[in-house]
């Protein structure tokens, strides 16, 4: 978004792995946490596929920011990381009480809420 | 200044009346609401005698606020106290009162009498409006309003569903009315930029007889006076709302509301002078109305719908009167007739009172010994419409057959043959009511009474006006001054500017007018005596409805059809156009509304099976909505 400001030099540690790995390994992890959540019914898991694909696109996000030498992306995961963590807090306490309403985390046993 | 607010207090008093009673209506007691009522009738009528007394002769204008203006157009809300509106304050205001303490006995038993009592107060307020009012636009605020409780009052028992259509039919076709009265107020406009009536009248007394534009205007102000004073074609509704209390029948549809008509025409004489066109056409409509009225009046059974065809009839011979250019005479009528048919209803209702609710003169007879005071004044009534001298009848009925016989001997013929009517269906009523045996049930008999004081003093009051009001105004040539005339004077000025020679001295001589006097008098008591001779000698009896009548007695009885005619030619067609457009209508708009809701229900049905419930199918269908979403962002090209 800065195409006038003069490019940052990157540091040569990072630039060791190419960024087309980050790409790949964050799609990888976002694809698992997708298929995690299709495909698992165990709410916590499904949970933890959630935190795996947040933390897939913090991935990406900070290799983007480093190649590109631009700090918005990483002030961009903080904010995530803040939310989810949020998130996780909130989502817990349900689960908590699902469990204790139903015994049960399976979220195949919530369906009573249709047509 | 004083007279400024007696003026302005004329009008409040009733609209208080109505305010307390209408707005206390089931909190003010039982006893309280025939008090206020009838006092704030009483305080307007002291309030027109002092003014009355207090008159120089100069026609005053009282000027409240200036309403609205536009441009050029100014409306003020105004009051004009001349002679006319004087005269008519007085008639409205002491009748009126009379029939509100009358109205006391009459309707203390009744569930609704506060409501009823205010409804009269508010129809006394509008009445006042109407005759007050220094321009035709507060004329019509107070015109509109005596339909509006007109309508109301007629209604009044409104259980009854007949009552309620007849309430209705008399509001539109009043509204029929009003509308010419309207256009007519709309040309008066275009044409003198004014509605004022000094500065209309004033501007017209200009113009040359004959000016088509006054010709229009007078025609269709007519038309108002036409619904209002129930004239052919517009008459049916007046019979049809007898259905009220019968003091509002007194009130309303005898003495003041319905010759509101006589007293715009009046007011407007200089325009009518302008037009003898439109005087011809009234002259025709009026003796037709009169003749047509009073031979249904002939046959008919019920007490006050024989009263009420004789108030048509009655109000003909007023027009007529007006239409010969006899308009002292026409206001003397109206004023004569407003004492003696107040009193008639009034006696009426005493007799419908004792009777417990019986209307139908087959039923009673015999009642003279039960109900003195409501029979003696009720024969004096009698006489007085008649024509009979010296009481008040006579001498307004004379006039205008002697104006009349002065401009037209055809239409004093059919006045003369009217007059006989007149004579004939009063005395078969009073012979009816009030002689040979009773007729009635044995419990109807035992419950016969003389009415309440409340309700005998004013027939008493009415008595002694009907018999004495003729005096006001004896013509010369019976050693009178006509003092009415005298007084009514100045309110024709300008008319006898326009026309000389409409105005001019009486062309008959006094013998001529003995002559007159003599005929209509001689008609309406061989009239009588035929009476006498049908119903109390030979004691003949209507027959009863189940009865085949001669042709021409049932064309009569059924008032020739003419509520028929109207109900085929006018109310059907009227009726199932609307019902053809209601059902139209029903069937587009509808169809639209309910054919989208049916769409919008049938699409839901199948879309709702897509809420599962299951989490991993939302889940499921999400991704795969944002797959296709990126493969379409990246991999279609629009």
């Amino acid at each position: 978004m800065q195409p006038t400001q003069t490019p940052i030099a990157v540091p040569d540690i990072i630039q060791l792995i190419d960024l087309k790995y980050y790409l790949i390994i964050s799609t990888a992890l976002f694809v698992i946490g997708i298929i995690g959540v299709l495909t698992r019914r165990n709410a916590i898991i499904i949970f933890m596929s959630i935190e795996l694909m947040l933390n897939a696109v913090n991935l990406l996000l900070i290799a983007f920011s480093s190649y590109r030498a631009d700090p918005t992306g990483q002030v961009f995961v903080f904010f995530i990381m803040a939310v989810a963590a949020a998130e996780v807090a909130v989502g817990l306490a349900i689960i908590v009480m699902i469990y204790r309403n139903i015994r049960s985390i399976d979220v195949g046993l919530l369906n009573k809420l249709k047509w | 200044m004083q007279t400024d607010l007696l003026v302005k207090l004329i009008p409040l008093f009733p609209l208080l009346g109505f305010l307390i009673n209408g707005l206390g209506f089931r909190r003010v007691p039982n006893g309280l609401i025939g008090l206020i009522g009838s006092l704030a009738a009483l305080a307007s009528f002291v309030c027109v005698a002092l003014l009355f007394n207090g008159f120089g002769g100069e026609a005053q204008r009282v000027l409240f606020f200036e309403w609205f203006s536009v441009g050029n157009f100014t409306v003020d809300f105004a009051y004009q106290i001349d002679q006319l509106s004087l005269i008519m304050l007085l008639i409205v205001t002491g009748v009126g009162s009379l029939i509100h303490i009358y109205s006391i006995g009459y309707m203390h038993h009744d569930h609704g009498y506060g409501k009823f009592m205010a409804f009269l107060n508010l129809f006394l307020f509008f009445m006042l409006l109407l005759v007050m009012g220094s321009n035709y636009l507060i004329m019509f605020i107070g015109w509109e309003g005596v339909g509006l409780c007109s309508y109301l009052l007629i209604g009044f028992w409104n259980k009854n569903t007949s009552y309620n259509n007849a309430a209705r039919k008399a509001f539109v076709m009043n509204r029929i009315g009003d509308l010419g009265f309207l256009l007519g107020m709309f040309m008066l406009m275009g044409a003198f930029g004014t509605l004022e009536f000094a500065g209309v009248f004033e501007q017209a007394a200009g113009l040359p007889i004959g000016d088509a534009t006054v010709v229009a205007i007078t025609m269709l102000l007519f038309v108002g006076a036409m619904g209002k004073s129930a004239q052919i074609p517009l008459y049916t509704w007046l019979p049809d709302a007898m259905a009220g209390p019968t003091p509002v029948s007194a009130l309303i549809h005898a003495a003041t509301m319905v010759t509101a008509g006589i007293y715009m025409v009046v007011r407007s004489n200089v325009l009518y002078t302008l037009a003898p066109i439109t005087l011809d056409i009234i002259g025709g409509i009026a003796i037709a109305t009169a003749l047509l009225a009073a031979s249904i009046g002939l046959v008919q059974n019920d007490i006050k719908k024989v009263l009420a065809y004789s108030t048509v009839s009655q109000l003909g011979y007023m027009f007529l009167g007006l239409s010969v250019m006899g308009y002292t005479s026409g206001m003397f009528h109206v004023m004569t007739h407003a004492f003696f048919k107040a009193l008639l209803f009034l006696g009426a209702g005493s007799v419908i009172h004792a009777m417990s609710d019986e209307q139908d003169i087959r039923r009673m007879g015999g009642l003279k010994k039960y109900l003195p005071i409501t029979f003696w004044t009720f024969l004096i009534a009698t006489i007085a419409i008649a024509g009979i001298p010296p009481f008040a009848g006579f001498f307004s009925k004379d006039e205008i057959l002697m104006h009349v016989y002065q401009h037209s001997k055809l239409l004093w013929v059919l006045g003369v043959l009217g007059s006989a009517m007149t004579s004939f269906y009063m005395f078969r009523l009073l012979f009816l009511t009030f002689f040979g045996r009773f007729r009635g049930s044995e419990h109807q008999r035992e419950h016969l009474h003389e009415s309440p004081l409340t309700m005998t003093g004013p027939l008493l009051v009415l008595a002694v006006l009907s018999a004495i009001g003729g005096f006001f105004n004896v013509p010369e040539a019976l050693g009178g001054s006509a003092r009415l005339g005298e007084f009514l004077n100045p309110i024709f000025d300008l008319s006898r500017k326009v026309d000389p020679s409409a105005f001019g001295e009486m062309l008959l001589t006094h013998s001529e007018e003995y002559m007159l006097m003599g005929i209509s008098t001689g008609v309406a008591l061989f009239s009588a005596l035929a009476a006498y001779v049908v119903y109390v000698r030979r004691a003949d009896l209507p027959e009863s409805d189940m009865v085949e009548r001669p042709i021409l007695e049932k064309v009569l009885y059924n008032k020739y059809y003419i509520d028929e005619f109207y109900e085929t030619v006018i109310v059907r067609p009227v009726r199932g156009l609307s019902d053809a457009f209601y059902s139209f209508g029903e069937f587009l708009i509808d169809g639209i509304v309910n054919g989208i809701g049916w769409l919008v229900r049938l699409l839901s049905v199948q879309f709702r099976r897509v809420q599962t419930g299951s989490i991993g199918f939302y889940v499921f269908a999400m991704v795969l909505s944002l797959a296709v979403m990126l493969w379409v962002r990246f991999f279609i090209r629009l």
